[in-house]
């Protein structure tokens, strides 16, 4: 190690070792190509569920929804997480990565199997579908890809850990690692939990396509769901470490307590794994205390780590408008909030989203006896696109909008558009989501090419408002996915053309540059006064984030609503046990 | 006490485990709270709720399950649809409907207000069996038979869907349940919309 091999970041003086930065380069292209294929297969998928419009034939249907599935939900997502973890491991706490060359080989594998998975899936060797529940049967080399895609990932979670072993003994930093740092800790861990489900059903499931072995289909359906829900926490953390490290960039979010909210990060770790059950709830292989135990994550403990997340985060972000005396009343913080800066306002979506609509419905349909309703109905993707897209990929997309002057040191590019994309894209997918929900209720199937049932032996009558609700999924996913089309063109137009950020003068806004880096938030002199008067007893339970109480008091209110009135529905339905 | 002024991409100084301010303490409570009563719901509706997913679970072997429902079809048919047989088991019987790509075998007709036995199996493949436009869900797993009491509370003409990618046809996948009231009758010609 040279001393060549450092920068100094001119904005946050932080020491950025270069070649991790190079593999969070690499890793997040990648990542950004990846979301283009799925975006792409999105446009298809929906103009063929739009029964009037019935783009693809069914074979290619099937197709694309499994490139869909594996493009955004492995490799986008995947990819983007292997980039925050070489950060976080590095960048944000001045410290080098451990094994550089070990990084790029595992950036080989992940590269060269998720291309092997794609092609076995385009070229229809791996026609089932993201899940490929056994016994459906693809190709060798397609599990085979996944298993190598899969030793990367797990070797790149090895390198995070070293990194931050090497970076505690050589002191790059003092005290506690930061919470977004903890955060990336968090999501590395329940990665390897998750990774090492993957090896336990996709190396019987590669040697079972080679008809060396038997695979239960019922075993392979709850393992898998460790595998294939687990990832989805591994979102979960990554972007709750997100959420903070956005707060903090764009308006100076605080930590209101680091104990509260590492505690959280804790119970996503030691519950979290149990969610398989949520797709085994009307399984015939388990019954009803192991449903009931795992389903709810041992009486909803990461469910509460969620609704703690869910309090700090933009509690957060209200103490620290008001240390700054930024807005008056309630809602004066959020009011004077920098909405023209996508990282702001990305990050607002991705909580808001996430929380009211993405979590509500995962908690309610999760239920065991309610999942009888909604069981691969539309709710489903309903559901994890309210969830991974409006929130895992809107926080992606709002980090990026720092990552790219910060980390590759160029302006955003297309920067009026730029400003605009979290709107078009949050705005496409809830009009995409809620549309997908209330067709769900109707008992719509997920993952069917044709609900007009033409070549089905009995007719199958639904009621005409499905047809416009399916109009409405199509035209929210054109919205959403025109976004996702900007965010792409913005992001290699910036990375591989962009401008140079230049000298920066504090204060001074630049076009293709975030408000967060032309004018970092500072605290102004007398804080800890301030922040004594807002916590003073006068002020009640309310204390410093009295908005913040509102808002997740509206928030309980919907969900309780919500909660009961799904028991409501199912008590209507046939008599069952 | 009261809360930290640093961000989360600050390293926090000292002992960070500090009591919380009673803002995120009465949260907390709360959120706890909410999520003891989300819990408490399961167990309460297996006790008091008509609608349980717990059912008689056994494994099977798929030529087996196959052999008790054509047992199951001689028995107690009584016409047939388009080539699929229609089958009218007593009230309280049990039932056996096999899934296979891509079709429902067979048509059930039951009484409204009768139990049954519903015995749920594949021969090949997952398959999804979804009543409609009840909105019943459930999955059904080749190798396991899900035997679940069930109840019709309404007479009608419905249908099931294959609601699981079961192959390129899982969309022709769709089956029929008759329910005939207490005089014999079905209300609704078809589908029941």
């Amino acid at each position: 190690m040279s001393a060549t091999d450092f920068r100094t970041c001119p904005v946050t003086a932080l020491k950025v070792h270069r070649p991790a930065e190079a593999l969070v380069k690499v890793n997040a292209v990648v990542a950004v190509v990846s979301l283009l294929i799925g975006a792409i297969a999105a446009v298809l998928l929906v103009l063929t569920r739009w029964q009037a419009v019935h783009l693809l034939p069914a074979e290619w249907f099937y197709r694309i929804l499994g490139v869909h599935g594996m493009s955004m939900l492995i490799f986008f997502i995947i990819f983007y997480e292997m980039a925050v973890l070489h950060f976080a491991s590095t960048a944000l706490i001045n410290a080098r990565i451990v094994a550089p060359k070990l990084g790029w080989a595992a950036f080989a594998l992940m590269l060269g199997g998720a291309t092997l998975v794609e092609v076995m899936m385009w070229t229809g060797k791996a026609d089932v579908l993201f899940t490929s529940y056994v016994p459906l049967k693809a190709d060798p080399l397609y599990y085979f890809g996944i298993i190598l895609f899969a030793v990367g990932a797990l070797l790149v979670c090895g390198i995070f850990f070293a990194n931050l072993v090497v970076a505690k003994r050589e002191k790059t930093y003092t005290g506690s690692l930061p919470l977004v740092v903890y955060g990336a800790v968090t999501a590395a861990i329940i990665a390897v939990i998750t990774l090492l489900h993957g090896a336990a059903i996709y190396i019987p499931t590669f040697l079972w396509s080679l008809g060396l072995m038997e695979v239960d289909p019922q075993i392979y359906r709850m393992i898998w769901w460790a595998l294939g829900h687990s990832s989805q926490q591994i979102n979960v953390a990554a972007m709750v470490a997100i959420w903070y490290m956005l707060g903090a960039l764009t308006i100076g979010a605080v930590v209101l307590n680091e104990k509260i909210s590492r505690s959280a990060f804790v119970l996503y770790i030691l519950f979290i794994s149990m969610a398989s059950a949520h797709h085994l709830l009307v399984d015939p292989g388990m019954g009803s205390a192991w449903k009931i135990v795992n389903t709810s994550y041992f009486m909803y403990m990461a469910v509460l780590a969620s609704m703690i997340h869910g309090f700090t985060v933009p509690a957060g972000m209200e103490l620290g408008q008001r240390l700054r005396g930024i807005g008056t009343g309630m809602f004066g913080w959020l009011r004077q909030a920098p909405w023209g800066d996508p990282g702001f306002s990305s990050l607002v979506f991705s909580v808001v989203v996430f929380g009211f609509v993405g979590g509500i419905t995962g908690v309610t349909i999760g239920t065991e006896q309610i999942n009888i309703i909604v069981h691969n109905t539309l709710r489903v993707p309903g559901h994890f696109h309210a969830t991974v897209v409006s929130g895992t990929a809107m926080a992606f997309m709002g980090a990026t909008y720092y990552l790219i002057p910060l980390v590759f040191q160029r302006k955003v590019a297309f920067w009026g558009l730029a400003k605009i994309q979290p709107y078009l894209f949050a705005g496409g997918m809830f009009i995409f989501v809620m549309a997908m929900t209330f067709a769900g209720t109707f008992g719509v199937p997920r993952r069917h090419w044709d609900i007009s049932f033409s070549q089905a032996p009995f007719d199958v009558a639904f009621n005409p408002a499905v047809d416009v609700l399916l109009a409405f999924v199509a035209l929210g996913g054109i919205i959403a996915a025109t976004g996702a089309f900007i965010f792409v063109a913005i992001a290699v137009k910036s990375v591989f053309f962009g401008e140079p950020i230049g000298t920066l003068v504090p204060g001074v806004a630049v076009a293709g540059l975030p408000q967060g880096i032309t004018n970092p938030p500072k605290h102004v002199a007398d804080v800890d006064r301030r922040n004594e008067e807002l916590h003073a007893p006068g002020r009640g339970f309310l204390g410093p984030a009295p908005g913040t109480m509102v808002l997740v008091f509206i928030f309980l209110a919907a969900f309780i609503v919500y909660f009961f009135v799904n028991w409501k529905v199912l008590s209507f339905v046939w008599k069952i046990g | 006490m009261h809360t930290e002024t640093h961000t989360g991409l600050e390293s926090p100084k000292g002992i960070w485990w500090k009591p919380a301010h009673k803002t995120e303490r009465t949260w907390v409570a709360i959120a706890f709270g909410w999520c003891m009563v989300l819990f408490a719901m399961m167990p309460l509706w297996q006790m008091k709720g008509g609608q349980n997913p717990s059912g008689i679970r056994r494994k099977v072997e798929p030529a087996a399950f196959y052999a008790r429902t054509q047992e199951f079809i001689k028995q107690y048919q009584i016409g047939d649809d388009r080539g699929m047989p229609i089958v009218a088991p007593p009230a309280g019987s049990d039932i056996y409907l096999t899934a296979m790509s891509f079709q429902w075998t067979p048509i059930l007709q039951l009484e409204q207000g009768k139990e049954y036995i519903l015995h749920l199996s594949s021969l090949d493949v997952n398959h999804g069996f979804s009543l409609y436009p009840i909105n019943v869900n459930f999955q059904v797993v080749p190798g396991y038979d899900y035997g679940l009491r069930v109840t019709p509370t309404a007479a009608g003409d419905f249908r099931i869907i294959c609601n699981e990618f079961c192959g390129i046809g899982h969309h022709t996948m769709v089956g029929r349940v008759i329910v005939v009231d207490s005089t014999g009758n079905v209300p609704t010609p078809s589908g029941g919309v």
